[in-house]
């Protein structure tokens, strides 16, 4: 694995009652990269998500995280957290019963042991912080209100403040856009590009436009595994992809 | 746990002051130190209700606040009274023995003290011999540390197995009401060394206390009290905060809190343990109180009772805990305890000892389907009425 890589996933398949979901992906990010990746409904994209984060154990391949390439196949889920890797649900899973401001500190980079949580109070850095947040994601007024009541639109914007909240090393994107206006739209778009100057981004959209004001790298997922890689222009000229994409 | 923590949860001082007026009020109307007026068994049913209303905010914590439907945790509670009954039972058979065999010309050995004391204890069960389990119930510390150590092991064992595996919900229910039925079955056997079904009797009677039941049930009404008093601060400080969030998220989705980079597994088997040991804290206050202690108690069925109650009371509140156990076990008492009277309706006649288990079902049924916060959602309808 090159210095320049921060996760490496190789030769990966999984399926599901004998139906290839991931077939021989592999696939590379640098330490502060920002990459988008499209590919039609089925293709396996949230599932490679899933085995990045340790939901899915695959059946061969290998996934390669960080400097010392440490495998994560051998890692929980809140391990794997806790390494670094952040993740946001395609439909927006955040913790309804609990306010806003709950659901950003629990989120808050610290110790996860029960122990010191068990002891943590919020001191004025950590509420900075959490308010920090909260006017990044346009949340600032909605603090003390409950999650549940939260639109579709805001709860994705909790969820990607919450992501942030983690300080992961690379982040997990999955449609963070659905539900949104394109006010919105343009406003995430800003935030992505902004994080990916320091961190590695992984973005999932299907909305091209969306994707084109990323300016990225794009990874085009197909029946499992890469069908074409490149700039969105190259990849949307690529036949192959016109065919299984971009031409229904 | 500082100050600040209660002055920032006034319920918490709600809370204690009423316990506190509780406690007081029927001291005043006690047989032994006020002027009378509740009887004495009255009084014990009374500091027995406080000590259910302790296993109920165990119960709340596991389940209402962090999803985990346990049904085992009367077990718990059983087991606690056993360890604190050991020490009683072995204290005061030693006095009675020690001052039987005095009337001898020769002063006994230590030796025929102790064989005297254990063909007093296990004559029912057609032995003499200490099992080893009774080790330490010559010492009253070392039993009452045995309170929480042995039923925390068992948890922390137990627990540790099932949430590794991640058993989760309506298995998970299915496996602890299995550990509580093994245990009672274990127990109903003569060489349990516990006594089999005759269990551990006559626990009311303190070893070298000449007080009164009168005076010794406000003793314990106020040790029951404190115990309440202090679970309930102690169930109140780890709810609020971070901690209370990581577990209501965990209730609410275990898969999300993981990604949040918890180990989920290493949250519930702190709070699986740790409510067991408040569970069999509360167990060994009930039973001096109650005066006898057998396999029966452990049943299953007294642990879904438990689960009843608190989702009466209203889960996910601690006073919702609280209430349900004092109401619903006050209640119980009375329609079972014979003083409901029978209606008699001419063609059927309605006894309330048989019925009232049909109520409680109903009333369960009730609650589940049409008022999921239970009594304690009552309060929500005043603030919001306040409010607009
Ligand atoms: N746990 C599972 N069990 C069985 N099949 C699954 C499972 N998870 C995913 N699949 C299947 O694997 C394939 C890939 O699914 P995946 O969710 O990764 O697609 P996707 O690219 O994220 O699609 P979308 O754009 O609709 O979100 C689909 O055919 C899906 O039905
Ligand atoms: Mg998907």
């Amino acid at each position: 694995m090159s210095m320049n890589t921060l996760l490496e996933v190789s030769g990966v398949s999984v399926s599901f009652d004998g139906f290839k979901a991931i077939n021989n992906l592999s696939f590379q990010i640098a330490p502060a990269e920002l990459r988008a990746v499209i590919g039609p409904n089925g293709a396996g994209k949230t599932t490679f998500m899933d085995i990045v984060t340790g939901k899915t154990k695959p059946d061969e391949g290998r996934v390669l995280w960080g400097e010392k390439s440490i495998s994560l196949l051998s890692m929980n889920e809140a391990a794997i957290a806790r390494a670094g890797v952040g993740r946001k649900f395609q439909k927006p899973t955040v913790f309804e019963d609990q306010t806003v401001s709950e659901n950003l500190m629990m989120a808050l980079s610290a110790d996860r042991g029960w122990w010191s949580v068990l002891w943590f109070r919020p001191k004025a850095e950590n509420r900075d912080r959490v308010a920090e947040l909260a006017e990044e994601v346009g949340l600032l007024d909605q603090l003390p209100r409950l999650a549940g009541e939260l639109s579709h639109g805001q709860k994705q914007w909790l969820e990607i403040g919450m992501l942030l909240a983690q300080e992961p090393r690379l982040l997990l994107v999955d449609e963070p856009a659905a539900g949104m206006t394109p006010e919105e739209r343009e406003h995430t778009t800003d935030l992505l590009v902004e994080v990916a100057k320091t961190r590695a981004v992984v973005v999932v959209e299907h909305d091209m436009e969306f994707v084109r004001r990323l300016n990225c790298k794009v990874t085009v997922l197909h029946e499992g595994s890469v069908l074409a890689e490149g700039g969105l222009d190259h990849v949307t000229a690529d036949p192959q992809v016109i065919d299984v994409y971009l031409g229904r | 746990m500082s100050r600040s923590f209660i002055a920032k949860n006034p319920s918490v001082l709600v809370f204690l002051a009423g316990l506190a007026l509780f406690t007081l009020l029927v001291t005043v109307f006690s047989e032994g130190f006020g002027v009378g007026g509740l009887s004495t068994s009255f009084v014990k049913t009374l500091g027995k209700t406080l000590c259910l209303c302790l296993v109920a905010i165990a119960m709340d914590l596991i389940w209402g606040y962090c999803g985990i439907l346990s049904l085992g945790h009367f077990a718990f509670f059983g087991l606690g009274g056993y360890m604190v009954g050991m020490w009683l039972m072995y204290a005061r058979t030693e006095i009675i023995v020690e001052g039987a065999l005095a009337q001898g010309a020769i002063p006994p050995t230590s030796q025929e003290v102790i064989d005297g004391i254990g063909t007093q204890i296990f004559g029912v069960v057609g032995s003499s011999e200490f099992p080893s389990i009774w080790a330490f119930s010559d010492s009253l510390i070392l039993q009452l540390m045995m309170v929480v150590l042995v039923p925390g092991l068992l948890a922390l064992i137990f627990g540790w197995l099932a949430f590794r595996s991640r058993v989760t919900g309506v298995y998970l229910s299915i496996l602890t009401q299995a550990m509580t039925l093994a245990l009672a079955l274990y127990l109903f056997q003569n060489d349990s060394g516990l006594r089999g079904n005759n269990g551990l009797s006559g626990l009311q009677n303190l070893p070298g206390v000449s007080a009164s039941q009168d005076v010794v049930s406000i003793w314990f009404l106020w040790a029951s009290a404190f115990a309440l008093g202090a679970g309930y601060v102690l169930a109140a400080f780890v709810v609020s905060g971070k901690f209370g969030s990581v577990i209501r998220g965990i209730r609410d989705n275990e898969a999300r809190v993981r990604f949040l980079g918890y180990p989920v597994e290493s949250f519930k088997l702190m709070l699986f343990t740790l409510t067991a040991m408040i569970a069999a804290i509360a167990g060994a206050l009930y039973y001096p109180q109650a005066g006898i202690i057998n396999p029966a108690e452990i049943a299953p069925i007294a642990s879904i009772y438990l689960a009843v109650w608190v989702a009466i009371g209203g889960r996910g509140r601690l006073y919702g805990a609280v209430l349900g156990a004092a109401f619903v076990s006050l209640v119980s008492t009375w329609f079972t305890g014979g003083q409901a009277p029978d209606i008699n309706l001419g063609f059927y006649t309605i006894q309330w000892v048989d019925w009232w288990q049909v109520i409680l079902g109903l009333s369960f049924v009730f609650v589940t389907l049409y008022a999921p916060k239970g009594i304690g959602g009552l309060f929500d309808l005043i603030k919001t009425g306040e409010k607009s």
